[in-house]
C-alpha cells in the first residue's frame, strides 16, 4: 500500500535548497582539498629566481639571524643533519669554502634539520665548522624551502633571489667554488 | 617477446574497453540492440585479454628478467617463488594491472548474467565498467608501465622506457632490489588480493545504480540485483580488512593490528557505508522505503573506494602503506573529480523519481532502529574522513603540519562503537511496522538483566575501567540477545514441525540464511570486541637491557634472557636471534625466539617478535638492540596483549557467518 | 607532656613539619627506566618517518630522540615540558593530535557537531513520517495473544530477508 507524503509546503523548499547547496559544497570542497594538496605535493623545492623564503635562524650560540637583514650579500644556506652520511662528505669542504669567502662578504649559514642538539654540536666540532649553524625549529625553514631531504644547498644572490640550488652533496670544493663564483660574478 | 605480448595485450584491452563503452552508449541511445550485444561481448572479452598481460608479468617476475624495471624493483634472486608471484601486487605498476585484471573479471562475470529482464540497465553497466577499466589501463600504458625496461645511454646515465631508443644498450642488473622485507610474509599472498577484490567489486553495484539513474528505471530492479553483488563485495572488503590487521599484528612487533594510519582508515571508510547499505536495504525490501538513501549509500561507497585509491597512490599522503608519489596523481584526480560530479548530478536529477514509501509507525520499530544504525555508522565515517582530510586542510590553510593519530580516532569512535553494539542487542527484538515500547521492553528485560550481571561480577573482581565495563556489558547483551533469537526460532520451529532443536535451528537458518548469517556475524563482532577491549585497555609493556641470565617481569610473566646467536640465512638475511625462557606464575611455560632479520639487498632490518599465544593473552618479546659483545646489554621489549586472540577467532567465525549469509536460501 | 624536655618538643615539631610539609617535585635521582622513556615516546611521533610512534621507530635518529627524552627526564623535566620541547624543535606534527588552539579547535568540534546535526535531521524526518502515517491511519490494531510466536511464524511464512 502506498502512502503519499502530504504535498510539501513551500516552507520546506528552503531546507531542500540548503541541503543541495551543502552537498555540492562538501563534494566540491573535498575535491578542492585533494586537488590543492596534490598540487602542493608535486611542487618541487623553491627554484632559481624565486624570492628567498623569509626566516630567522637561532644559532646554537643563541644568535638570531634574519635572512632579511642579509639583503645585498650572497648567502649560502646549507641544510644538513648529524645522521645524514652524505652531509658528512661535504662538511669539511664547506668549512674550507667558508674560510675562502668570508672576507669577501659571503655569508654561510647551516640549518640543522630534525636533529638532536648533542649530536649536532658533536658534528660541528668533528668537522671544525665555524660559520653560524642553528636548528630548524619546528621544521619551519625546511618547510618554507620545501626541501625533500638533506643535504640541500640554496645560494641567495644580493637581490634576495635564489641564484643556485643544489639537491644532494657537493662532491668537491671546486663545485662549491664554481657555484659561489657564479653568483658573485652576476 | 613476452614483454611485447604483455604490453600490447594491455593496449588491446584498452581499445576493446573503449569500443565496448562507445558501442553500449550508442546502442542504448539509438536503441540498437545489436550494438549493445556487441558491447557485451567486448566486456566479456576484456578479462581474457588482461589475463594475458598478467601472465606475462608473472612470467617475468618468476624468471627474474631484471632488465624490466618492475621486476628489478620488486624481486631478487633470493626470494622464494611464491613471493615472486605476489610481487605482482607488490609495487605500483604491477598492482595497477592487478586492479584492472580484477575489474575485468567482475565485468566479464556481470556480462554472463541473464540480462533479459534488465535490458535497459545493461548498456550503462557496460559503459561504467568499461570506462573505469579503460582509465586504469591508460595509467598502466602511459605512466606506470610494468613492462618498461632499463637502458644505458652513451653518456653513462640510465633511462627507463618501453622501447629501445637509438644508441642505448640494455641495462641488465645481476640481481633485483627485492621486495620490502616487511612484505615478505604469508599475509602478502592473501591480504592485497582480498583488499583489491573488496574495492573493485563495488564497481558493479555502482554501475547498476548509474544505469538506473541514467535510464530513469528507478524501480526495484537495480536494487535487487545490486543487493547480492554488494553483499559479496562487502564480504571481500571485510576479509581484506581482517587479513590486513592480522598481518600487521603478526609482523609489526608492537602488537599493532590497527594503527589508524591514513591508508588503513581510507580502506575502512567504504566498508562503513557498505555496512550501512546492507542494513538499510533490508528496510527497502521489507517496507519499500528509503530508495533515495540506498542510492546515496551505493554511490557513496564507490566514491569512497576511488577516494581511498587516490590517496594511497597519488603521493598526497605519506604513510608506510602508501606507494611513492608518481605521475598518475593528476590523472587520477581528474577521474575522481569527473566521477563525483557526474554521479552527484545524475543523483540530483532523478531524486524525485526515487521517492518511495515513507511509512513509519513507531520510533522503536525496526525501521527506525536500522536508521539509527546508519546514523552511527555514518557518524564513524565522518570522523574518519575528517581525520584524514584535516592534516591536508591544516597545511593548506595555515601551513602548519599536524598529525591526526589514534587518540583522536579512538576517543571519537568509541562511543559510536558502543552505541552500535547496544543496537545489535536491541534491534533483533524489535519488529517492523507497529511497535510500541511495551513488547520491546518486555522482550529486552530478561537479556538486559542477565547482561548486567557481567559488568557487576567484573567490577567485583577488580575491573574498574569504565570503557571496559561498558564494552563487556554491551558484548554480553548482544551475545545473549542473539543466542536468544537462535533459541526462540528453533523452539518455534520445533513446536510447529516437531524437529529436535539442533535440526530445527539448522533448517531455520537454511530458510533465512541472511538473517541467521547476520546473527552469526553479530556474534563475531562480540568476540572481536572482547579482543579489542583486552588489547586496547589492558595492554601492558616493559623494556629493559639485560645481561645473560638476567630476567624481566611483566605481570604474571617472568622472562629470562638465555642466549643470543648471529648467523646468515637463505633469503639473503643476517639473523640475530635470542633465546628467552618464559615463566608464568613461577612455572616454566616455554621458550620464545625474538629475532631481527637484516636483509642485505635492500639494507633493511625487520624485527620479528617471539610470541607465546593463548586464548587468554599474547606475550610478545622483541629484540630491540644488542651490544657488540652479546653477553651484556641486550635490550628486550615485552608487550602483553590480553584476549587479543579473540579478534582472530571472531575473524574465523566471520568467514563461516558470511558463507551462511551469502548462500542462496533453500526453497521450501 | 609537660615533662618532655623543650628540645625534644622542638625536635618533635620539626619532625612533624618535615613529615607533613609538601615536598617540591625533586629532580629524578635515578636513571629513567626504558618504560618511563617509552611512556612519553609513545605519545610522540617520529619527526622524520611518517606516522610511526617514537617508541617503536627503529632508526638511529629515533634512538637519539629517545635518549633526549631520557636526558630531560633525568634533569627533572615534566612530561608536558618534554612534549613542548619536541613541538618547538620539530613542529606540531610530532604530537598525536593537533594542539587544541586556533583553527584546530574546529577539528575537535566538527565531528560531534556533525553527529548532532545528523541525529537532529534523522529525528525530524522520522517524526514527520510517523505523523503522516498516524494521520492517515488513526486506528490502533490489537496485539495478538502470543505476540512472539505469531510474529515469528508470520515472518517465517513470508520468508523475509
Amino acid at each position: 500500500m502506498t502512502q503519499e507524503i502530504p504535498a510539501e509546503a513551500d516552507s520546506s523548499q528552503l531546507p531542500r535548497r540548503w541541503g543541495i547547496f551543502l552537498v555540492w559544497f562538501l563534494v566540491l570542497g573535498i575535491l578542492g582539498v585533494l586537488g590543492f594538496s596534490l598540487m602542493r605535493a608535486h611542487q618541487g623545492p623553491v627554484g632559481i629566481g624565486d624570492e628567498v623564503p623569509d626566516f630567522i635562524l637561532t644559532t646554537f650560540d643563541d644568535e638570531q639571524i634574519a635572512i632579511g637583514d642579509l639583503r645585498g650579500q650572497v648567502v649560502v644556506i646549507n641544510f644538513w643533519a648529524s645522521w645524514c652520511t652524505p652531509c658528512e662528505h661535504e662538511a669539511a669542504v664547506f668549512e674550507q669554502a667558508y674560510q675562502m669567502y668570508k672576507d669577501r662578504g659571503v655569508v654561510f649559514l647551516g640549518v640543522d634539520y630534525a636533529d638532536t642538539e648533542r649530536e649536532a654540536r658533536a658534528y660541528l666540532e668533528r668537522y671544525s665548522i665555524t660559520y653560524p649553524n642553528g636548528p630548524d625549529l619546528g621544521t619551519r625553514i625546511s618547510q618554507a624551502f620545501r626541501t625533500r631531504g638533506v643535504p640541500e644547498t640554496y645560494i641567495v644572490g644580493p637581490d634576495g633571489r635564489l641564484a643556485d640550488v643544489r639537491i644532494g652533496p657537493y662532491a668537491t670544493l671546486n663545485e662549491i667554488i664554481n657555484a659561489v663564483e657564479g653568483v658573485l660574478g652576476y | 617477446m613476452v614483454i611485447h605480448v604483455g604490453y600490447f595485450s594491455l593496449v588491446l584491452t584498452f581499445l576493446v574497453a573503449l569500443y565496448g563503452a562507445g558501442a553500449a552508449a550508442y546502442g542504448a541511445i539509438r536503441r540498437k540492440t545489436e550494438f549493445v550485444e556487441s558491447a557485451r561481448h567486448a566486456m566479456l572479452l576484456s578479462w581474457p585479454l588482461v589475463t594475458v598481460s598478467v601472465l606475462a608479468i608473472v612470467w617475468l617476475l618468476v624468471s627474474g628478467d631484471f632488465q624490466v624495471r618492475y621486476v628489478y624493483s620488486t624481486t631478487s634472486n633470493d626470494m622464494p617463488i611464491y613471493l615472486k608471484v605476489t610481487a605482482l601486487w607488490g609495487g605500483q605498476a604491477g598492482s595497477l594491472v592487478f586492479w584492472s585484471w580484477l575489474m575485468a573479471a567482475f565485468a566479464s562475470a556481470a556480462s554472463l548474467r541473464k540480462w533479459d529482464r534488465d535490458r535497459e540497465l545493461l548498456p550503462w553497466v557496460v559503459v561504467v565498467t568499461m570506462v573505469t577499466l579503460a582509465f586504469f589501463l591508460s595509467l598502466s600504458i602511459l605512466f606506470e608501465n610494468p613492462f618498461a625496461r632499463m637502458w644505458r645511454t652513451p653518456d653513462g646515465s640510465q633511462v627507463t622506457a618501453m622501447f629501445q631508443h637509438g644508441g642505448t644498450m640494455p641495462l641488465i642488473p645481476i640481481d633485483g632490489r627485492g621486495l620490502n622485507p616487511l612484505l615478505r610474509h604469508p599475509g602478502m599472498i592473501v591480504h592485497p588480493p582480498m583488499q583489491y577484490l573488496g574495492f573493485v567489486s563495488f564497481v558493479i553495484p555502482y554501475a547498476l545504480a548509474m544505469g538506473a539513474l541514467i535510464t530513469g528505471r528507478t524501480d526495484d530492479r537495480w536494487i535487487r540485483i545490486s543487493r547480492r553483488w554488494t553483499l559479496v563485495a562487502w564480504l571481500f572488503l571485510s576479509l581484506g580488512l581482517l587479513l590486513g590487521s592480522w598481518w600487521a599484528y603478526d609482523v609489526l612487533g608492537w602488537g599493532g593490528y590497527w594503527g589508524w594510519d591514513p591508508v588503513e582508515v581510507s580502506a575502512l571508510i567504504p566498508w562503513l557505508s557498505a555496512t550501512a547499505f546492507i542494513h538499510s536495504v533490508m528496510i527497502y525490501e521489507k517496507r519499500g522505503m528509503l530508495k533515495q538513501w540506498n542510492m546515496v549509500l551505493i554511490i557513496l561507497t564507490y566514491a569512497l573506494v576511488l577516494f581511498s585509491t587516490f590517496l594511497t597512490r597519488s603521493g598526497v599522503l605519506s604513510s608506510v602503506h602508501a606507494f611513492a608519489e608518481s605521475a598518475i596523481g593528476p590523472m587520477f584526480f581528474g577521474f575522481i573529480g569527473i566521477s563525483f560530479i557526474v554521479s552527484l548530478f545524475l543523483l540530483m536529477r532523478r531524486w524525485g523519481a526515487l521517492r518511495s514509501e515513507s511509512q513509519l509507525h513507531s520510533l522503536l520499530s525496526r525501521e527506525a532502529l536500522f536508521l539509527l544504525n546508519n546514523l552511527l555508522l555514518i557518524g564513524i565515517l565522518v570522523v574518519c574522513v575528517w581525520g584524514m582530510l584535516f592534516p591536508l586542510i591544516s597545511e593548506l590553510v595555515t601551513g602548519q603540519k599536524v598529525t591526526v593519530g589514534p587518540p583522536f580516532y579512538e576517543r571519537a569512535t568509541a562511543p559510536l562503537g558502543i552505541g552500535l553494539m547496544l543496537l545489535m542487542g536491541v534491534a533483533p527484538l524489535s519488529t517492523y511496522g507497529r511497535a510500541s515500547w511495551k513488547p520491546l521492553v518486555r522482550a529486552l528485560l530478561k537479556p538486559l538483566a542477565a547482561s548486567l550481571l557481567v559488568p557487576l561480577v567484573l567490577a567485583l573482581r577488580g575491573i574498574t575501567n569504565l570503557g571496559a565495563l561498558l564494552g563487556f556489558w554491551a558484548s554480553a547483551l548482544v551475545a545473549l540477545v542473539t543466542l536468544y533469537e537462535f533459541w526462540r526460532g528453533a523452539v518455534a520451529r520445533h513446536r510447529r514441525h516437531g524437529e529436535i532443536l539442533p535440526l530445527a535451528l539448522w533448517r531455520l537458518a537454511g530458510r533465512n540464511r541472511r538473517r541467521y548469517g547476520g546473527y552469526v556475524i553479530h556474534l563475531c563482532t562480540v568476540l572481536m570486541a572482547l579482543g579489542i577491549i583486552g588489547i586496547e585497555i589492558y595492554q601492558t609493556e616493559t623494556q629493559a637491557t639485560l645481561a645473560r641470565g638476567e630476567q624481566l617481569t611483566l605481570g604474571r610473566y617472568v622472562m629470562i634472557y638465555e642466549s643470543l646467536a648471529q648467523f646468515d640465512s637463505p633469503g639473503g638475511r643476517h639473523i640475530t636471534r635470542a633465546v628467552v625462557s618464559v615463566y608464568r606464575d613461577g612455572k616454566y611455560v616455554g621458550e620464545v625466539y625474538p629475532r631481527q632479520d637484516y636483509y642485505y639487498a635492500p639494507e633493511m632490518a625487520v624485527t620479528i617478535p617471539g610470541v607465546r599465544s593463548t586464548l587468554e593473552d599474547d606475550l610478545n618479546v622483541m629484540l630491540v638492540g644488542w651490544e657488540p659483545i652479546p653477553t651484556e646489554g641486550t635490550t628486550f621489549k615485552v608487550i602483553l596483549n590480553p584476549l587479543v586472540n579473540f579478534i582472530w577467532l571472531g575473524g574465523l567465525l566471520f568467514i563461516f557467518g558470511t558463507l551462511v549469509a551469502a548462500w542462496p536460501d533453500r526453497k521450501s | 607532656m609537660h615533662n618532655t624536655p623543650p628540645f625534644l618538643r622542638i625536635l618533635a615539631v620539626l619532625l612533624l613539619v618535615t613529615l607533613l610539609a609538601p615536598v617540591p617535585t625533586a629532580a629524578q635521582d635515578h636513571e629513567p627506566t626504558d618504560d618511563e622513556v617509552n611512556a612519553i615516546a609513545k605519545q610522540l611521533y617520529c619527526p622524520m618517518c611518517e606516522n610511526i610512534p617514537l617508541d617503536v621507530c627503529p632508526t638511529q635518529t629515533c634512538r637519539q630522540w629517545r635518549e633526549t627524552i631520557r636526558e630531560k627526564l633525568a634533569a627533572g623535566w615534566s612530561e608536558e615540558q618534554i612534549k613542548q620541547y619536541f613541538v618547538e624543535q620539530y613542529g606540531a606534527s610530532v604530537l598525536a593530535t593537533p594542539p587544541a588552539k586556533g583553527i584546530n579547535l574546529l577539528f575537535y568540534i566538527l565531528p560531534p557537531a556533525a553527529f548532532l546535526v545528523g541525529a537532529f535531521i534523522l529525528l525530524r524526518t522520522l517524526r514527520s513520517w510517523r505523523q503522516a502515517t498516524i494521520q492517515a491511519e488513526p486506528v490502533v490494531p490489537v496485539q495478538p495473544e502470543d505476540p512472539y510466536i505469531a510474529r515469528l511464524e508470520e515472518e517465517l511464512r513470508r520468508r523475509d530477508w
